[in-house]
Formats: C-alpha cells, structure tokens, sequence
C-alpha cells in the first residue's frame, strides 16, 4: 500500500468513527475514545525508539507531561497577559492569546522533541537498561522541577476552563477527540514510513547489534538522535491537550507512572516489530481498561495492565502480531 | 546556629545513609553481580514494609524482629522469581528488553495490590524507639534513625562477609562474569544466581521493615526509592558493597542538607541528578570493577 493511500484509509476511518460516535449522541463515548487514541499515540511513539531501536524508555510519563504542562504554561501567561508585559504589547498580544489547542500541540511537540533530543545524547554514554534507568530518573528530575514551579500551579496543580462550545463540532470534547484522531493518523503514518525506509532498517541494526552497525558505517548517533527526539515530540504532542480535556492538572496526576507502564505495556501486548502493534494493544488494552474502570475501579484496571504485561512478556514474546503470525505459518504449513 | 543546623543535617543524613545502603544491599546485588536488572525492588521493600505492620499492629511484635522471622520467606520468593525469569527470559536469552519490563510489571503490579489492601492512608509501626532521640553536645541523634542504620550496617557487614569468604559467595560475585569457569568447578551458575536473588529480595524484607520505622509508607512511596537505589548503587560502582554503602551514605548526607536548607521538595531530585552526572561523567561509578 503507498503512503498517501494509508494516508487516505486512516481518514476515512477517523471520518467513519467520528460520524458513528456522533451519531450515538452521547459525550461520554467521546471522552472515552479520547483516552484510546491518547494511548495509541503514546505507544506508537514508544514504540519508535523502544520497537525500532530497542531502547527502553521508561520516561514516557515524563514527555507526556512536558507536552502537558507546556500548555499550562501558555494558558496561564495568557491569563496574567497585564502584569507580566509593558502596556504598549498587552493589545497586539491580547489578539493571539489565548493559543488555540493545535498551536499549543505542536509547541508542546516541540518542547518535548528537544527534551528527547538532549536523551538521545545521554544514548553516547548509555546503552541498555542505564539508559532506561536514565529516564526514569529525568522523568522525577522533571517532575520535581514542575512541583517547585508555582507559575504553573505547583503542587496545588493548575486549574483550566476550557470553552464551552467550538463553532463546527459543538461540545468541546469532539473537537478535542478530532484533534487527537489527526495526531493518531499523524503517529501511525510516522511509524510506517519509518518502518519502510533507509531509517527504519537503520534502527533495526541498532536494536540488534549497535557496534556491529557502527562498525558497517551506519550513523547510529544520528539516528538514536532522530528516533528519541520523534519519539519524545510525539509523546509530548499527545500530552498537550490534556489539560483541556481533565480541565485541572497537577504534577500527580501529568506524571502519573501509568503513563509510562501503558506505553510500554501497549506494544509488548500488541507486537513491537510494526506500526500495527502499538495500535492493537492501545485499542485493546485501552478499551479494557475504561470497561474496567467504570465495571470495577480504577485501580483494578491498573491491576489489569500488570498483569497482562507481565503475562505477554513471559507468554508471547511478539505479542498479539507474532502469535497472529506464527498461527498463520502453522495453517499454511498444515 | 548555622553550624549546629549543618552538623545536625549532616547526622541524620549519615543515620538515613545507613538506611539507603540496606536498602540498596538487594540492587547491589542482583544488578551489580548478577546482571538481573530488578527495578521492581522497592516493591519487595514495600511489601516488607506492610507485613512488619500488619504484624506489629495486630500482635505488637517490632518490625525488625518480624523481618527477620520472615526473612526465609522473602528468600524462597526471590529464588521462585528468579526461576520463572530464567526460564522465561535468561534461557531464551531476551533478558535485556523484555525482562525489564518484566520486572516493572511485577513493580506495578505489587503496588496495586497494595493500593487495594491497604489504600491509599499512610500507615506506621509502634516501637518504643520510635520518638526519643539522644542528645550529645547540641547533636541530635534521633533513635527511630539510628536504630534501623545500626541494624543495617550488621546486615550489610554480614552481607560482606559471607561474599568475600564462603565459597557460595565468591561464586556469587563470579557468576556473571564467568559462569563457564563456574561450570568447570562443579558448581550450577544457575543455582548461584537462584540463591544470590534469594538473598538480595531477602535484603528487601529487613529494608522494608527499616523503611516503615523511618516514615510512614503509602504503596507510592516504592517509585521514590527507585532512583535513589539505582543512583546508589551506580554511584557505588556496580558490584561493589563497600562501594555502595559510601555512595549511601554520600547520598543521604546530601539529601539531607538539600531538604534543611532548601526544602524537602526539592529531595527526590537530588538522587536523580547524582544518578544522571554519575551516568554521563563516570559510568564506573566509585570502586566499579
């Protein structure tokens, strides 16, 4: 299939799901979907430098955050626009602020994006689980920082009203949920050029022998760099609307481990080798969880996500696509 | 004033580096000697945590004694662990990815149990020692630290002992390095390495008991403990005890004046930043092999 096909078939569906969750009339559908294509976006972006490159990285809460508070910030500079410029600028500025969503998506994007590209330095000196203990420690860094900050609320967390209503799709929650769709489309599309290219191939060889690529004159810095900063930008851009759609963040919450053990435990139940595996696992295991979330509690759906990760990991190695996979061998051979 | 603040700061950081370097004993030694990358440690230390309470509320047993009655418990748990990872991954050889996440599944799923048995109210233990302090010359020596860091050095001092002179411990510290040669002095790596994880989520039932004497503990209170763990012991130098109860009592003593004279918010990110300058300027960490 080429690119701009996929491209196409993606929006059809997204077209396709938007008009049937519309059509059921009911805004709780739409917050739960939100959550779903959240997790998706989260775990293909996982999935870029995890899957493709094999570095873990156990900072995703860290980089959703970024994106999140990234957006507070800007939220709040255009609450206090008066005290915190000179006169003569508060009225051009008043005209800009306060930054739509998609703007404050892609700033968040590129926050975020930078942050992992100063990680994918730390991957000169860092192979294998040093590197992931290193970001679990910059996600606390981090965390700690935004505790301390109280411009952004602090540990008293930061309040948002976001409007009402958005001319076109009415409740804003629809406009937040088509927003996240395009961020899925544009996370799902990353992956599968990537997977498809010169890079991709290139990613694989550090994921199975770095030296050895190094040695055949692959540039890995180059591409460790690409994959942490795409793959921290994509985190961040997921995280940005957050604060629109909960409406009150505090660093609790924005860097809440579940975070990092759903994108991690997302395409290791999906399949980590292809763009379609984050996606599968994030549907299926974001889905159980909302069912398990109002059926049960929330912690047990947390509970849930362990176990399954736990079970996969020792089960089924390349998760659900590799036991599709090798299913499919066994029926062609028999 | 300034100075008696200091050199208080600088006496409880010492007790409380007593207490880290119990606490990292486990890390030290699954992931300094054996390579088995165990980030779900603070949930073992937890778990101890919460037995030695339950235990001290409903029978008024102290929480230290309770750990070590049930450290024979923790070892069979440890060595159970280590052999569905070392089917499930080391024989397969896909320990480095997917054992990780391995064991940050076990991490998370013993926190929830937790959450849900317990909730989310902080708890504590009853013990005589836990309120008075002695005083020395305008120094402050609080006993609910003290004692848990005089408990932790004989457990640590005892730790190295039967490392540097029994045979099993020796073969402990060889094992990763070169288990062929293990082999050919008849002894099974793999039974080794039950045993060495054994002992370390052993170590993991006294810290617990040590950490709920210090500080009441929620379930949440385990993710704080993993960077500080991992800070310590890379820091230490991987494999290294006498090198990780330096780097434990280094860290507590900067921990400590961090949060007398900056706040205690600021604490948790101490660990991390020493965790992130060690990794970038000296991997090998103090004494590393």
């Amino acid at each position: 299939m080429r690119t701009p096909v996929f491209i196409l078939l993606q929006i059809a569906v997204a077209t396709a799901l938007y008009f049937i969750l519309r059509a059921a009339d009911n805004d709780y559908l739409f917050f739960l979907g939100y959550t779903v294509l959240e997790f998706i976006v989260l775990a293909t972006a996982w999935n870029i430098l995890g899957g493709y490159c094999g570095y873990v990285n156990f900072g995703s809460a860290g980089f959703f955050a970024i994106g999140a508070y990234t957006s507070v910030f800007f939220y709040t500079v255009g609450q206090s626009l008066e005290d915190l410029f000179p006169e003569n600028l508060v009225g051009p500025l008043q005209s800009v602020f306060p930054l739509p969503v998609p703007v404050l998506v892609v700033i968040g994007g590129i926050v975020a994006g930078l942050v992992g590209l100063g990680t994918g330095y730390l991957t000169l000196r860092l192979r294998g689980v040093f590197f992931a203990i290193a970001t679990l420690a910059l996600s606390v860094v981090l965390q700690t920082f935004v505790l301390n900050w109280s411009f952004v609320g602090g540990s008293r967390g930061a309040y948002i009203i976001p409007p009402d209503k958005v001319p076109i799709f009415g409740p804003y929650i629809q406009y937040l949920f088509v927003l996240m769709l395009a961020l899925v489309i544009l996370s799902l599309t990353c992956a599968r050029l990537i997977e498809r290219s010169r890079l991709g191939y290139g990613f694989a060889t550090i994921r199975d022998d770095e030296l050895a690529a190094e040695a055949c004159g692959v540039p890995t810095l180059r591409l460790k760099l690409i994959a942490t900063t795409l793959s921290g930008a994509l985190m961040g851009m997921a995280g940005a609307p957050l604060p629109f759609y909960i409406g009150y963040v505090e660093p609790g919450s924005a860097f809440d481990l579940s975070y990092a053990v759903n994108s991690i435990a997302m395409p290791m139940i999906g399949g980590t080798t292809s763009w379609a595996g984050p996606m599968i696992g994030a549907v299926l295991l974001g889905t159980l969880q909302q069912i398990a979330t109002v059926t049960i509690s929330s912690a047990v759906n947390l509970l849930i996500v362990g176990l399954l990760l736990i079970g996969f990991v020792i089960v089924a190695p390349s998760g659900i696509i590799g036991l599709w996979q090798g299913w499919m061998r066994r029926r062609k051979e028999a | 004033m300034e100075l008696n603040l200091l050199l208080n700061a600088v006496i409880a950081g010492l007790l409380l580096g007593g207490f880290y370097a119990a606490v990292t004993a486990g890390i030290s030694i699954s992931f300094g000697m054996l390579d088995i990358v165990n980030i779900g440690h603070p949930a073992f230390i937890l778990l101890g945590s919460y037995i030695a309470y339950v235990v001290n509320v409903n029978l008024g047993v102290d929480p230290i004694v309770v750990s070590i009655i049930v450290l024979p418990a923790f070892y069979f748990l440890g060595a159970f662990i280590y052999q569905i990872y070392y089917v499930s991954f080391e024989k397969r050889g896909q320990e480095s990815l997917r054992g990780l996440a391995f064991f940050f599944g076990v991490l998370f799923v013993t926190e929830v149990c937790l959450l849900l048995i317990f909730g989310v109210d902080y708890r504590s233990v009853n013990a005589t020692y836990i309120g008075p302090s002695l005083s020395f010359a305008h120094m402050e020596f609080p006993l609910r630290l003290l004692v848990p860091c005089f408990v932790s050095l004989i457990m640590f001092a005892a730790l190295q002992i039967f490392l540097a002179r029994t045979f099993i411990g020796r073969a402990v510290m060889a094992v990763s390095q070169d288990p062929t040669a293990l082999r050919l002095m008849a002894v099974d790596p793999t039974r080794i390495k039950r045993i060495a994880f054994g002992i370390s989520i052993a170590t993991a039932s006294m810290a617990g008991a040590f950490l709920i004497i210090i500080q009441p503990v929620i379930p949440s209170v385990g993710r704080d403990y993993i960077g500080r763990i991992f800070a310590i012991c890379v820091l230490g130098g991987l494999g290294s005890l006498p090198g990780t109860l330096i780097a434990a009592l280094l860290l507590g003593v900067i921990e400590s004046i961090t949060s007398v004279f900056y706040g205690p918010s600021w604490a948790p990110a101490v660990s991390f930043g020493i965790l992130l300058l060690t990794l970038a300027v000296k991997p090998s960490g103090l004494l590393g092999r």
